[in-house]
């Protein structure tokens, strides 16, 4: 085997995990239990994974058909959309926050209606962290899943059409199934971005505890007092997302 | 019902190619568009099954226009009256075998237990019921070849279309898939239309041959006719003989301006003149005696053919010849050898060029 | 070029582009600074993330070679690098130039954070010259840790004040208005200074207030303000004042119960140990004190 790629391939393990390490060195063992029921942390840690489900959930809705559209539909500007879909990816979340605000706030462009017609407002509500974190989440999803679309063979879809399936048939029956793998890395990837969402939930959503207040947030504001009670939230998060993960990993990736 | 079930003149216009191929097929026939890679058969068969516009002409099946552009008129893939079996089959990879099968007629309105069914019992007529659970990976290229012919007959299409259907077997399971594939395009009641480059598979499949080349229909008639009266190069080729256009004048056909050939057939005007390589004599000197067409040629190459040498010759006509291989060692058949070729009228085969 | 016209004119470009870009550079990237020294905790990547950020950072590094200290007639020259909270960003940027101009050949760096992530990076070993806290609390942790010079002591002092739309469409004059029906509020989190503090004010003042959010500093809350997401925010005084016109602050009695002390203190393992101390005598200086006063800060 070439030391070329062996060595940087190492270092670039190390790098990964030797702050996760840091995390585990740091970690005050004893008084572990303790913190970890402490009722902030548990209220936290389940909005996290609500909120980071339901994001998936709307990830999958509105992002699986914009991927069969930027991967099967051919029409102009199709390249712009699709550079447009990667932007949350690039921009500052924060800033994506702030953008969600001027659009969905109480000012903003739809914001204003929807307090007006229906009296929903959506900053500082669990619904804000939803919205906050399927924007910044959404173009993982949509990348994977387009890609998996481009790569499997659009032929089986005219051999679905053959045998008298319409084209919606054809995508839950046929296309769907075909991509399932990439399209469950691309909720996996999805659900992983928004759980560790910070920046764009806090702008957008606020914080407040049992609300709006995820896991990211509590271990930021943990930081600002007691950087041992935000190792310990950390790694709580870790653990609960590195098994989510795995499980997941086993029941859909292998048999795909 | 006419006796022409399919009705159709192809048209598709891409660029610089222009296909524009006229067919019909009653029920129950055969036919098999026969011609070489990128002659255009697989457009075609595309343009048959909605997977491509025409953009002139029309398909039209049992007195339904499937496809009209002047008129506008075009039935949606999935609402036509077909099945296609796919060159690679392109069974879908996440069902079984059985629910391969059961694909279509789930998608026509069949219940599922119905469906699993009629899926099962096609199975059965392929000889593969004991496969029913099977994922296509599991399948044998012989035996998914033969689902995919079941999934395309569950539905019990009006037109069923196959794209080069032994292409991707071995030559063994393909002399087995091909005598049982014949069997059940026998049985099949609607129109039968199968693209393939092989000769052999068109003459054992099909009731009739349509030769395509660059998008055009250049022959077309049963079996027999079109091996021996073949009108082009592709098809004398296909059928291993010595092709030659010329212009007769009663027993003698010129086909260069060096030689005229005497033919046993007597006719006028133009015409082709046939003769097997094996009906090609190779002398080391002038022969003598009559009535034999002789000239001399130029070894260009030799090869091994079955048990005989194939020798091709330059001269006033290119030929091919078989001759065996006591008789090329005698001959020192060498590349740049001359030799004297000879061939008797009543080997040849000559026929008018037109109509 | 000479030491002295490079340093004031890095500290004038500082300054200029801490003007212009004030509210948002201090609410993101200040957050962005926090949240990554703290969560590496390892000095060599904090001075790296100073590097890296560029934030307010003027002048060279102490690795450059030249001389560092007093000058022959008693005036400093070198790198003087100061850990300043958030919200004195404005304030010592003006006095940093000062500071320049009055000692030929010092430059000062500022690193501006939360107090709490600025604290967390000196125990880590970030080499600093001076801390200046916004909170004693944090300043404490410094003390604790052994890192301090001597000790701290108070330069300025802040107090809250109810930040508002401009033109108060809400018509608030004091905290008990924040409870009325259809007023949304922002405070800031209570692990952080200005949380805190208007814990202690709303208490004193016996008003039970719920608000929508909880910021994680003092400039987050006042963006809810500014972008209209909420009615009223309790802030700093001197935030208000470079908030310019899209927010007012309203004066409340109970802010003088919760007053916010800034201490400031030389660091033990200062790079330029006279740099240090000649700073922290410098902002307790008349000149200085001026600076601080105009932008809504109290004497002690």
């Amino acid at each position: 085997m070439p030391a070329a790629l062996l060595i940087p391939a190492g270092l670039g393990l190390l790098f990964l995990v030797l702050p996760l390490a840091g995390l585990l060195i740091r970690a005050p063992w004893t008084t572990l239990p303790e913190r970890l029921t402490e009722p902030g942390a548990l209220t936290a840690l389940r909005l996290s994974v609500q909120t980071a489900t339901l994001a998936t959930a709307l990830c999958l809705l509105l992002g699986v058909p914009l991927a069969w559209v930027l991967a099967r539909v051919e029409f102009p500007g199709r390249r712009l959309v699709r550079a447009l879909v990667t932007v949350p990816l690039v921009l500052p979340p924060v800033v994506g926050g702030v953008a969600l605000l001027l659009v969905f706030g109480r000012r903003g462009l739809l914001g204003g209606w929807l307090d007006s017609t229906f009296g929903v407002t959506l900053p500082f509500t669990t619904t804000g962290v939803v919205l906050a974190e399927a924007f910044v989440a959404m173009p993982f999803l949509v990348i994977a899943v387009e890609g998996a679309l481009r790569a499997a063979d659009h032929r089986f879809e005219e051999a679905a059409a053959t045998l008298g399936a319409s084209r919606w048939t054809t995508f839950t029956h046929v296309t769907l199934p075909l991509v399932a793998p990439g399209l469950a890395a691309g909720a996996v990837l999805c659900w992983a971005r928004a759980l560790g969402e910070f920046g764009a939930t806090i702008t957008f959503a606020g914080n407040y505890p049992g609300r709006t207040q995820t896991m990211p947030l509590a271990v930021y504001l943990a930081l600002e007092t007691d950087l041992e009670s935000a190792i310990v939230l950390s790694l709580v998060l870790l653990v609960v997302s590195v098994g989510i993960l795995v499980a997941l990993r086993d029941r859909w990736m292998t048999t795909a | 019902m006419s006796d022409r079930l399919l009705d159709a003149r192809l048209v598709v216009d891409r660029g610089v190619f222009r296909l524009d191929v006229p067919l019909r097929v009653a029920p129950g026939e055969v036919v098999a568009l026969l011609g070489p890679n990128g002659a255009g058969k697989t457009t075609a068969l595309r343009a048959l099954a909605g997977l491509h516009p025409l953009t002139d002409g029309h398909v039209t099946l049992d007195d339904v226009d499937l496809d009209r552009p002047a008129t506008g008129g075009w039935v949606p893939t999935e609402r036509r009256s077909i099945g296609v079996v796919f060159q690679d089959y392109l069974l879908f990879p996440h069902l079984s075998a059985l629910d391969n099968v059961a694909f279509g007629p789930r998608r026509h309105g069949v219940e599922r237990r119905a469906a699993r069914a009629t899926a099962l019992e096609w199975l059965g007529r392929v000889g593969l019921d004991a496969q029913a659970q099977r994922r296509p990976r599991q399948l044998s290229g012989g035996q998914a070849q033969r689902v995919a012919l079941a999934r395309a007959l569950a539905v019990a299409p009006s037109l069923l279309l196959l794209d080069e259907p032994l292409a991707a077997l071995d030559a063994r399971t393909r002399l087995d898939t091909r005598a049982e594939l014949h069997r059940h395009l026998s049985a099949h009641a609607g129109a039968t239309v199968l693209v393939t480059h092989d000769p052999l598979d068109a003459l054992a499949l099909a009731d009739r041959l349509v030769i395509v080349e660059g998008g055009r229909v250049v022959q077309e008639g049963d079996g027999p006719s079109v091996t021996a009266r073949p009108r082009t190069d592709y098809v004398a080729r296909l059928v291993g003989l010595n092709l030659y256009r010329g212009r007769a004048d009663g027993h003698g056909v010129r086909v260069s301006p060096e030689l005229t050939l005497t033919v046993a057939d007597r006719l006028d005007g133009e015409a082709f003149v046939a003769f097997r390589p094996a009906a090609v004599a190779l002398h080391p000197a002038r022969p003598e005696g009559s009535p034999r067409n002789t000239w001399a040629g130029t070894v260009a190459g030799v090869q091994r053919h079955g048990d005989n040498v194939r020798v091709q010759l330059d001269g006033p006509i290119g030929v091919a010849a078989d001759v065996t291989p006591a008789a090329a060692a005698q001959l020192r058949l060498i590349p740049g050898q001359r030799v004297w070729v000879a061939v008797k009228a009543t080997e040849t085969h000559a026929y008018p060029a037109t109509g | 070029m000479n030491a002295g016209t490079a340093g004031r004119m890095n500290a004038r470009t500082a300054g200029r582009m801490n003007a212009r870009t004030a509210g948002r550079i201090d609410a993101r990237t200040a957050g962005r600074i926090d949240a990554r020294g703290r969560r590496t905790a390892v000095a060599v990547l904090v001075a790296a993330g100073l590097a890296v950020t560029g934030l307010a950072v003027t002048g060279c590094s102490a690795g450059d070679g030249r001389a560092t200290g007093s000058g022959g007639d008693g005036r400093v020259t070198g790198p003087v690098t100061v850990f300043a909270a958030a919200s004195l960003t404005e304030s010592f940027t003006r006095i940093g130039k000062d500071f320049e101009a009055a000692n030929p050949g010092s430059r000062v760096t500022l690193n501006v954070a939360g107090s709490s992530a600025l604290a967390n990076q000196i125990t880590q070993g970030a080499p600093a010259d001076v801390f200046a806290s916004a909170a004693p609390a944090n300043m404490a942790t410094v003390v604790e840790a052994g890192d301090a010079d001597g000790t701290p002591s108070v330069f300025a002092r802040n107090q809250l004040v109810i930040a508002v739309p401009g033109g108060n469409p809400k018509a608030v004059v004091g905290l008990a208005d924040l409870t009325n029906p259809g007023v949304k509020v922002a405070l800031c989190a209570s692990q952080v200074p200005c949380g805190a503090a208007a814990r202690t004010a709303l208490d004193a003042a016996g008003v039970a207030l719920t608000p929508v959010t909880l910021e994680r500093d003092v400039k987050g809350a006042l963006a809810k303000v500014k972008l209209g997401e909420v009615d009223a925010a309790l802030v700093y005084r001197t935030d208000t004042r470079v908030a310019s016109a899209d927010v007012t602050g309203v004066e409340f009695p109970e802010s003088a119960r919760a007053v916010n002390d800034y201490p400031i203190v030389a660091l033990k393992n200062a790079p330029n140990p006279d740099g240090a101390r000649a700073f922290v005598a410098y902002v307790r200086s008349a000149p200085a004190q001026a600076v601080l006063a105009e932008a809504g800060f109290q004497a002690p």
